[in-house]
């Protein structure tokens, strides 16, 4: 009941935001929310694999930012009219989202699928340390790439176009980005309980059990960190979009990081959870960033006390919810 | 003579110098209840975990129907009909009771990969599962995380989960395990009732219940099969009664 109610709320203030801003005439702050919906997506599709999956994936930068490169390099060889590559066939550069963005996710599907197929032969702090190997490995591949600005990052010409309509300014922006969040958020929560969500789970907490059973635990898995990692590059697309740049620091570790923070902070086996940690972060960030430069040192100990004294995160104290049994 | 349901042979598996099988064969017919007795560290749990796929032997093959699974892991040999209960309980503590039983009938079904409908308002696993929980009486705890049970509970639960997956096999070890002198003879009069409808290999050491169900019993001592046959010739033999029985059986 009360994380109905605290859902509806969320809802409500997120459509309610636009004409707030407008209103106090603080509209430039819509991007700053655009960018926290980006993450909040991330955060939540995280969530699927390491909450209900119990999969500790430290490499969730590698498909961030590559789902941001994927929509940046389009729009880059569109502006410039020429392919991004003419072998086995040509593909050229496109502004379409339609085209660019599930285009972001199944390259991160691919690339998910194929880190998943490895990394989910090991357990425990060998899965963690696979994730993250693999997405250094992403990540200086990325450096290693001069036409795409290489340490320099990606500047992106100019936004997708959504159908034909123009995503420029801010609001079209940010209601697509709640839109696909809310999407995925409602087809999350279906799934998880669904019998895929049914067996993901049974497999987290009784793993022994789950093969006696006959349920094909790897299969499950690596289907939910493709989907997860799909949807962690969308997102990414998203963030190309919003800060008209791609920086090769969406695939470092501490991005892996951040979004780990952002599941626990808010309350993992929750998917609002993330949701809503991935707000609260980026915002203390912004905050504490303004009062000092060194916000880490605050930031630190806030997180310490949430996790060690706030068990099921943010989202247990806000709708009284407890994350996946 | 038909087909066994399950056989082993020349089962062996090594930890170290310290062989917890050596050399084991038995069969199990089908709709028979063949125990498995020994004292502590005979092998009996490493038997079932070869037979269930979870460990490797280091040589000797599995034959389930007269197919060669060996290579196998223990998931596939579910998808099989090898079914199981644990000597320590293995549920989904986080499950709900109900879908401790729910997951075991999907996952016999085989349709994992559905991501729309609620598994709860799926008839094909809610029916099933309400028809197990109810010849288990655990019908009145089926909303009740499987954490919140108590050990009897628990091991009617898991018995409940190894019969939902419909197996050819089951594979039971020690499922009369801390039921204690009020839950035992309940859990025989269950097991009695299975009886010539799957092939039970029961692991057991309260010995009522093993001369009440078995129709053979093998013993093992040191991971070798000292004696296996009749109940009545396993009562009589006297390597069986120095290696192991004893004063139980005088008692």
């Amino acid at each position: 009941m009360r994380e109905r109610a605290a859902v509806l709320a969320g809802a409500a203030a997120l459509c309610a935001a636009p004409f707030l801003l407008e209103a106090l005439d603080e509209a430039f702050l819509l991007s700053v929310l655009t960018r926290m919906l980006a993450y909040a997506l991330a955060a939540a599709a995280l969530d699927l694999v390491l909450g209900y999956g119990g999969m500790v994936s430290f490499g969730h930068g590698a498909f961030l930012g590559t789902g941001a490169y994927v929509a940046g390099v389009l729009l880059h060889h569109r502006a410039d009219g020429s392919a991004v590559t003419d072998w086995p066939v040509r593909i050229g550069g496109t502004a379409e989202a339609l085209l660019a963005w599930p285009a972001a996710a199944i390259v991160c599907g691919l690339l998910a699928a194929a880190i998943g197929a490895i990394s989910l032969r090991t357990r425990g702090v060998h899965f963690i340390m696979i994730t993250l190997a693999f997405a250094q490995m992403v990540f200086f591949l990325v450096l290693a790439l001069p036409q795409y600005g290489g340490t320099d990052g990606l500047m992106v010409p100019s936004r997708n176009v959504l159908a034909g309509a123009s995503l420029a300014g801010d609001a079209p922006l940010y209601w697509v980005a709640l839109v696909l969040l809310a999407l995925f958020l409602a087809f999350a929560r279906s799934a998880m309980a669904a019998r895929f969500g049914l067996a993901l789970r049974g497999a987290r907490m009784n793993e022994r059990r789950a093969l006696a059973l006959g349920l094909p635990v790897y299969r499950l898995r690596l289907a939910a960190f493709i989907l997860s990692g799909a949807v962690t590059g969308l997102a990414g697309a998203i963030l190309a979009n919003q800060a008209s740049f791609v920086s090769p620091d969406l695939l470092s570790w501490q991005r892996s990081g951040e979004l780990l923070v952002m599941v626990i902070l808010g309350g993992q086996g929750t998917l609002y959870g993330p949701v809503l940690g991935a707000v609260a972060l980026l915002l203390a960030e912004e905050e504490l960033a303004a009062i000092t430069e060194h916000w880490m040192l605050i930031l630190g100990p806030v997180l310490l006390v949430v996790v060690l004294f706030f068990r099921g995160g943010l989202w247990r104290v806000v709708a009284g919810a407890r994350g996946d049994g | 003579m038909a087909r066994p349901a399950l056989e082993a042979c020349g089962l062996t598996r090594r930890f170290g110098a310290l062989a917890a099988n050596e050399d084991v064969s038995l069969t199990l017919l089908p709709g028979e209840c063949h125990a498995v007795i020994g004292p502590n560290g005979a092998g009996k749990s490493t038997l079932v975990a070869m037979l269930a796929g979870e460990q490797r032997p280091d040589a000797g093959t599995v034959l389930l129907g007269g197919e060669d699974v060996t290579a196998l892991g223990p998931a596939r040999r579910a998808r099989r009909g090898i079914a199981r209960s644990f000597q320590i309980t293995q549920l989904c503590r986080g499950l709900t009771v109900r879908q401790n039983v729910m997951l075991a009938v999907q996952a016999a079904e085989g349709r994992n990969f559905r991501f729309l409908r609620p598994a709860r308002s799926d008839p094909a696993l809610t029916g099933e599962a309400e028809a197990a929980l109810a010849a288990a009486g655990l019908a009145a705890r089926a909303g009740v995380p499987a954490a919140l049970l108590s050990h009897g509970e628990q091991r009617q639960l898991e018995l409940a989960i190894a019969l939902s997956q419909a197996p050819r096999v089951l594979l039971l070890d020690e499922p009369a395990a801390g039921l204690g002198a009020a839950g035992t003879p309940a859990l025989t009069r269950r097991l009695a009732a299975l009886k010539g409808r799957v092939a039970i290999l029961l692991v057991e050491h309260d010995m009522d219940t093993v001369f009440a169900l078995a129709d053979r019993i093998t013993v093992l001592a040191g991971g070798r099969v000292i004696a296996s046959g009749r109940p009545e010739a396993i009562r009589a033999d006297r390597a069986v009664r120095e290696a192991y029985l004893g004063d139980i059986v005088d008692a």
